[in-house]
């Protein structure tokens, strides 16, 4: 009963949306080019950051689940900083370090990327407060291996970072793809730190609120289920293919 | 035979345990069984050896090479661990290739070699199999297979016995035999000293990260250097025999060295194997007794030992039968050097392992 409340409380409100958009307003957003753009951009920039930043990100959830080192209660505490800092304030500190005036943004600037108002600010944004998900789901990964296999790998002469690509990586990788998946769709519908970097060009979630704040709820709702339609299409897609890698592992 | 692994005064220290100036040396073609009871150190010493954990000083000598600070990957030991191990998201056959495509061999070499080592071990049929699809047996043999397809110089086996019922156990006991025979010498860690009786020529007895004594396996049985070793060790007579049914069939017959019967009322799995009878089984007398005792002999005394609260004496009967008995006993029976005496013990005090 009480599960049933709860599963009413999350689904509701998005049944009513979509029962209140007619076909003819979701035809209508799904060709205006502007809704278009947003969603491809918002697709892209939040790919674009998870899969970049996973290069970084996954080696060093493996130190954390392997290695001691002082203060590492500390270093996994800053992990999961982005997820309980308000977003905007997260975009805030964000543009603090990568704006024009600042040394990265410098650096950036050389070599001809400007962060603000930029697709690349954009997914720096949707990375900083989806990463954790990403770590902390594949140092549970590492973690859950029995190092007895990695040293087994190192006794038959492999070297650490083949010990790394043959075994720690292909059996953690459950973890990790469901930790990509979610920091994907994380970063997709994030508003808060992204509108601080970049209001232009604009994501899906900052196209809606535009809508919405300029025209309106009935302007604002096909595009949101258009959206949320993309999302959910992009999600199932990934969750199969996940679980597609499980079957084939067992 | 040349020494091949020379161990000199290891010594490494975790909060609240250590492993103590241990030292010994194995040989070319040994099959060495490190024995201890759960916690006294010796799979961590077992792991020094294979460098997977860094001792704190102390030597291991190999092929006359320290190799104390060499990486593990770069140190040609071989180690089979007690959960075995094996790649379970990679087939046998990626994991038996496994340490060869580490050395950049060609892959028709490795295809040939996984082939070899697959027949030999009666795995070639489970080529394509993962690991969650093998029985405990097959799981064992590949284990062992893919540790010796690179031809280690020293294979370390952690409890290799422990997890498998009878059947197995004798199944990979003839295994390991025949991996010594061939030439390839084993260090064997166990808590069970019937593993060291069938297995080993020379065995080590380690006790709270000490190593108490070591040397030929008789040698330490017999003359066990402190009561934790006699207590640990347990048991003097053990001798290999040949099994054979008699015709009432509720008996068995154990035949030592071709001329000695002893009966037994265990039933034996294989044609050959080893039989134990505990000393305080095993009663003396001066004439031949008409008791229960199916086994009586007549022999010498070879040996009257007087220990801290007990005697043990030695009879020969074609073979050495030692006998633990109280001292009123020996003084009432005046048991002296080259007395004959009989001995007697039941069919039921005789164990077949």
């Amino acid at each position: 009963m009480l599960g049933g409340l709860i599963l009413l409380f999350i689904i509701g409100p998005l049944i009513g949306m979509f029962a209140s958009t007619s076909p003819a307003e979701l035809f209508e957003a799904s060709t205006d080019k502007e809704v278009q753009l947003s969603i491809w951009l918002t697709l892209f920039t939040s790919m674009g950051g998870t899969l970049v930043f996973s290069l970084a990100a996954i080696p060093f959830a493996y130190l954390l689940a392997r290695k001691k080192f002082a203060f590492k209660w500390l270093v996994s505490g800053i992990i999961d900083l982005p997820i309980v800092i308000p977003h905007t304030a997260a975009g805030i500190a964000l543009l603090g370090v990568i704006s024009r005036g600042t040394f990265a943004g410098r650096m950036a600037s050389s070599i001809g990327i400007d962060f603000v108002g930029h697709p690349a600010g954009i997914a720096l944004a949707m990375a900083f407060v989806s990463i954790p998900f990403l770590i902390n789901a594949a140092r549970d990964g590492f973690h859950n291996i029995p190092e007895k296999l990695e040293k087994a790998a190192l006794n038959l002469g492999a070297s650490p970072t083949r010990v790394f690509f043959t075994i720690s990586l292909p059996l953690a990788w459950r973890n990790i793809l469901s930790g990509l998946i979610l920091m994907f769709a994380r970063g997709m519908s994030e508003f808060g730190a992204v509108v601080i970097i970049a209001y232009y060009p604009m994501t899906a979630p900052v196209l809606i609120y535009e809508r919405f704040g300029s025209y309106g709820l009935n302007y604002a709702q096909p595009v949101a289920v258009l959206f949320i339609t993309v999302s959910l299409l992009f999600f199932i897609f990934l969750r199969s293919f996940s679980k597609n890698a499980d079957h084939a592992d067992n | 035979m040349p020494t091949m692994l020379i161990i000199d005064k290891l010594n490494k220290s975790w909060p609240g345990f250590a492993l103590q100036d241990i030292s010994f040396d194995v040989n070319s073609g040994d099959y060495f069984v490190l024995l201890g009871k759960s916690g006294s150190g010796k799979t961590a010493l077992l792991e020094i050896i294979a460098g997977i954990t860094q001792a704190d000083s102390g030597r291991i000598i190999l092929n006359g090479h320290n190799i104390a600070n060499q990486k593990i990957q770069n140190r040609n030991i071989g180690m089979v661990f007690q959960e075995l191990a094996l790649f379970p998201h990679m087939s046998v056959k990626d994991n038996l290739a496994y340490s060869l495509k580490n050395k950049n061999i060609p892959s028709a070499e490795i295809h040939d070699r996984v082939m070899e080592i697959a027949r030999k071990f009666k795995i070639f049929h489970l080529l394509k199999r993962k690991p969650a699809k093998l029985s405990g047996g097959e799981l064992q043999r590949t284990a062992l297979a893919r540790t010796l397809i690179r031809v280690p110089d020293i294979l370390l086996l952690d409890e290799p016995l422990s997890s498998l019922d009878i059947e197995l156990k004798r199944e990979v006991r003839a295994l390991l035999k025949l991996i010594n025979k061939e030439g390839t010498t084993i260090i064997h860690v166990t808590h069970h000293y019937e593993e060291a009786i069938i297995l080993a020529n020379k065995i080590a007895v380690l006790n709270n990260g000490k190593l108490i004594q070591s040397g030929n396996t008789k040698d330490v049985f017999h003359h066990p250097a402190s009561k934790f070793v006699a207590n640990f060790t347990g048991v003097k007579n053990y001798f290999r025999s040949k099994f054979s049914q008699k015709e009432d069939k509720q008996i068995y017959i154990a035949t030592i060295n071709n001329e000695i019967e002893i009966y037994t009322t265990q039933k034996p799995l294989a044609n050959e194997g080893f039989i134990i009878i505990r000393c305080e089984d095993i009663t003396i007398s001066l004439i031949q007794t008409n008791s229960s005792a199916v086994n009586q002999f007549e022999g010498s005394i070879t040996e009257i030992s007087h220990l801290p609260h007990y005697y043990e004496v030695t009879v020969d009967i074609g073979v050495q039968l030692t006998i633990s008995l109280s001292e009123k006993s020996v003084l009432k029976l005046q048991l002296t050097l080259n007395k004959k005496v009989w001995v007697s013990f039941k069919a039921t005090a005789v164990r077949i392992i």
